[in-house]
């Protein structure tokens, strides 16, 4: 492939997968952000809104984009609730206790993984995507009458990956702006800035606590049955996700927002361009080199607050 | 109480009767053995992990195999029973499995191994204990001799012989400057290593060489790397993904690709009709076993579908979309038999005749086509403990496998790398 195509393929391709994982890391910075939650267990999030994607579109399956719509619409919500109910039953009895937690969501990811073992299976299954047309991206060339438009080999994406990208940073704008401009946002800010304070303000703290993991768990599902189309619903499914997002969140700064879209966009494209033109494990090997030297020389991320 | 018991009885009566009880269990069981007790044959299966599609069909067709065979009267009168324990596909796993099936199960053997990294790292511990371990794997591991005298692959060819086999018609027919893309593990690497050799024969030769890890979720960043003056796409993907590498393969190339030849396996379990494979039509597979019956089924092929419960699309009686890995799955059924005459020639009574039973299949050489080898003849070589088939190429035609050529099994012969016979036992 010439270079100007090739890079313009390993961008597109970079950011289908940075804005689904600005979707996972932005729901772990919040559940960081607000409840000091290490949250081990995202990736099974993730990986539990894929399988339930699969799950509900078999039900409505007269139609790909009708099945499509009912998972888009119903798995985050149930992931969510999963999550709820485990912070009242788990996470709420330990105190939400930063260090106890951790190990209470090792646990959870190994207890949803095997469930999903245990009832969906071990197979990678597909959610077939509402829409997908393969759209050429022409290019100019210079031919001895002049520019001219030709479209080069392989050089192409497709309307489902356009729709994930839209779609991802819809959903991360709503979040901002419930941060940002709603009561809501509010509430949450000021849990995140001074839990006691907060309380003393008749903040019901631990239902905040609640509502936070639960959105964070559906962030994470969201982000999946946006992927799964593209990829497939499989039970193990949820390393990766989980690796990258802890990059981005560190990248970008425990609990910042602002620091997590950026972050995700960096590590999502550079590990687009990377893997295109040099190799996928190459670009896991600079992610990971980042992380350290952020951990090294800006402890707080790039965008979070100065240590004090 | 106790202490006062024992001191009366004395040292001697107690050692006398546990020598008495230890030995009494064993001799009931020899007893048995020459008449009914059962031939516990390990299976170590892929049932979770990035092989389960396999393993789940390795497990339907070693079960109807047992069930015919027992049905038949078993081994020498003795029926097989199953034990099967599950590996996760990895191969840590792998070893402590095969070391429980030695001591926990005491099984008379194990067989049924698939993916290649999980057979190297189990076939050493099954060496150590001296334990027949019938891989079904196609890796090229056991011929090369890199494995030991108790491991073979009676049922199923290896990777070297199948592309062997396959260069000449990729050559002649489809283009002679190839791109490979295949799985970063010793499967895929004996792709890689034989088929560059092969086509080079052929006055070809592999332009590119894409490495993917098996655990890979997205494909596309690995095609860019395709060179434009590629005249043929070799490609063989295994693993959870293979779906998605397909499908982004059509995506990548439009209405423009290249001639594309394949290895089934990279859409073992995957239903051909599936929406965003309609690229493939017009392209070629190899196969190991043909996925949809041809218009000249054999008999054997018919019994050998009925029996697992295969309809005539490869795909499950009880679900059409749950669809076989038919290329690979017949080679449980046929090591299967295999076990069986080897156990019979060898007069095979108990673990203590482990070594006759190795000498017996070492023995075998020619496999006629029948119930037993529904797939076709094989040539077994003793030396090389691996089997020798025909091989397959089919054209993907309106959604459906039809088959274009059958190689012989000359075409498939390449000289010995090792000869395990002159191990020890």
């Amino acid at each position: 492939m010439e270079f100007g195509p090739h890079l313009i393929l390993a961008l597109l391709e970079g950011l289908v997968q940075a804005s689904v994982l600005m979707l996972t890391a932005l729901g772990l910075s919040l559940v960081f952000g607000v409840m000091r939650v290490v949250n081990v267990a995202h990736g099974e999030f993730f990986m539990l809104g894929a399988v339930l994607a699969h799950v509900v579109a078999g039900w409505f399956g007269a139609h790909p984009a009708l099945g499509f719509i009912a998972a888009l619409l119903l798995a985050p919500p149930l992931v969510a609730l999963a999550a709820l109910a485990f912070d009242r039953t788990v996470l709420h009895r330990l105190g939400h206790d930063p260090e106890r937690t951790i190990v209470a969501t090792i646990g959870l990811l190994y207890v949803i993984q095997q469930l999903t073992l245990m009832t969906f299976g071990p197979e990678a299954r597909p959610v077939t995507a509402p829409f997908n047309h393969r759209i050429a991206i022409p290019w100019i060339e210079t031919t001895a009458a002049g520019l001219s438009f030709y479209f080069p080999w392989g050089l192409s994406t497709t309307s489902y990956k356009l729709f994930v990208v839209v779609a991802a940073f819809a959903a991360s704008a709503g979040v901002w702006l419930m941060m940002a401009r709603g009561r809501v946002g509010l509430v949450l800010r000021a849990t995140q800035l001074d839990r006691e304070t907060a309380q003393a303000f008749a903040i019901p703290v631990h239902q905040v606590y609640g509502f936070v993991f639960a959105l964070g768990a559906g962030l994470a599902a969201l982000g999946a049955v946006l992927v799964v189309p593209i990829r497939q619903a499989h039970y193990l499914m949820g390393g990766d996700p989980l690796l990258l997002s802890f990059i981005v969140v560190i990248i970008g700064g425990l609990g910042s927002l602002r620091g997590t879209v950026w972050a995700a966009l960096l590590i999502g494209m550079s590990d687009g361009i990377v893997s295109v033109f040099f190799s996928p494990t190459l670009a896991k090997i600079l992610a990971t080199l980042l992380v350290a030297l952020v951990l090294v020389y800006r402890p707080g991320g790039l965008f979070g607050a100065k240590p004090a | 109480m106790t202490k006062s018991a024992t001191s009366k009885v004395g040292r001697r009566a107690v050692l006398a009767g546990l020598g008495a009880a230890a030995a009494m269990p064993g001799l009931t069981r020899y007893v048995q053995a020459q008449s009914s007790e059962p031939i516990r044959i390990g299976f170590q299966v892929h049932r979770t992990g990035i092989g389960a599609a396999y393993g789940r069909w390795y497990d339907r067709t070693s079960k109807a195999a047992v069930k015919v065979i027992n049905a038949a009267g078993g081994i020498n009168g003795r029926p097989i029973e199953l034990v099967t324990e599950d590996d996760g596909t990895d191969p840590k796993r792998g070893a402590e499995v095969v070391e429980k099936f030695a001591t926990a199960h005491r099984a008379d053997v194990v067989f049924g191994t698939l993916f290649s990294h999980v057979v190297i790292g189990s076939a050493p511990r099954a060496g150590e204990l001296k334990l027949p371990y019938f891989v079904v794997s196609e890796g090229h591991h056991v011929a090369s001799g890199m494995l030991n005298r108790y491991t073979l692959q009676p049922g199923i060819t290896d990777v070297k012989s199948q592309v062997q086999a396959m260069a000449p018609f990729v050559a002649d027919n489809l283009g002679k400057k190839v791109a490979m893309i295949f799985p970063d593990f010793a499967f895929g690497h004996d792709h890689r290593d034989f088929f560059s050799a092969a086509i080079a024969k052929q006055g070809g030769e592999v332009v590119a060489k894409i490495a993917i890890p098996p655990t890979e979720s997205s494909f596309t960043k690995y095609f860019a790397r395709i060179p434009r003056d590629t005249e043929v796409l070799y490609h063989v993907m295994v693993g959870p993904a293979v779906l998605t590498f397909v499908k982004e393969m059509g995506e990548f190339f439009g209405a423009s690709r290249p001639e594309i030849f394949g290895f089934l396996d990279s859409l073992e379990a995957v239903d051909l009709a599936t929406p965003g494979l309609e690229f493939l039509d017009g392209t070629y597979f190899w196969e190991g076993n043909p996925r949809y019956a041809q218009a000249d089924q054999s008999a054997h092929d018919k019994f050998f579908r009925e029996a697992v419960g295969v309809d005539a699309n490869g795909a499950s009686v009880s679900d059409a979309k749950d669809v076989s890995t038919y290329s690979h799955m017949f080679g449980c059924w046929e090591t299967l038999h295999v076990i069986k005459a080897g156990m019979e020639a060898a007069g095979y009574q108990g673990p203590a005749d482990r070594a006759k039973l190795i000498e017996a299949i070492e023995a075998m050489g020619p496999m006629a086509e029948s119930r037993a080898h529904p797939q076709g003849a094989k040539r077994f070589n003793g030396k090389t403990h691996q089997t020798f088939g025909h091989q397959f190429i089919s054209q993907v035609e309106g959604g459906r496998l039809v088959l274009r050529h059958r190689t012989s099994i000359e075409d498939t012969l390449y000289p010995d790398e090792v000869d395990y016979t002159t191990r020890p036992l």
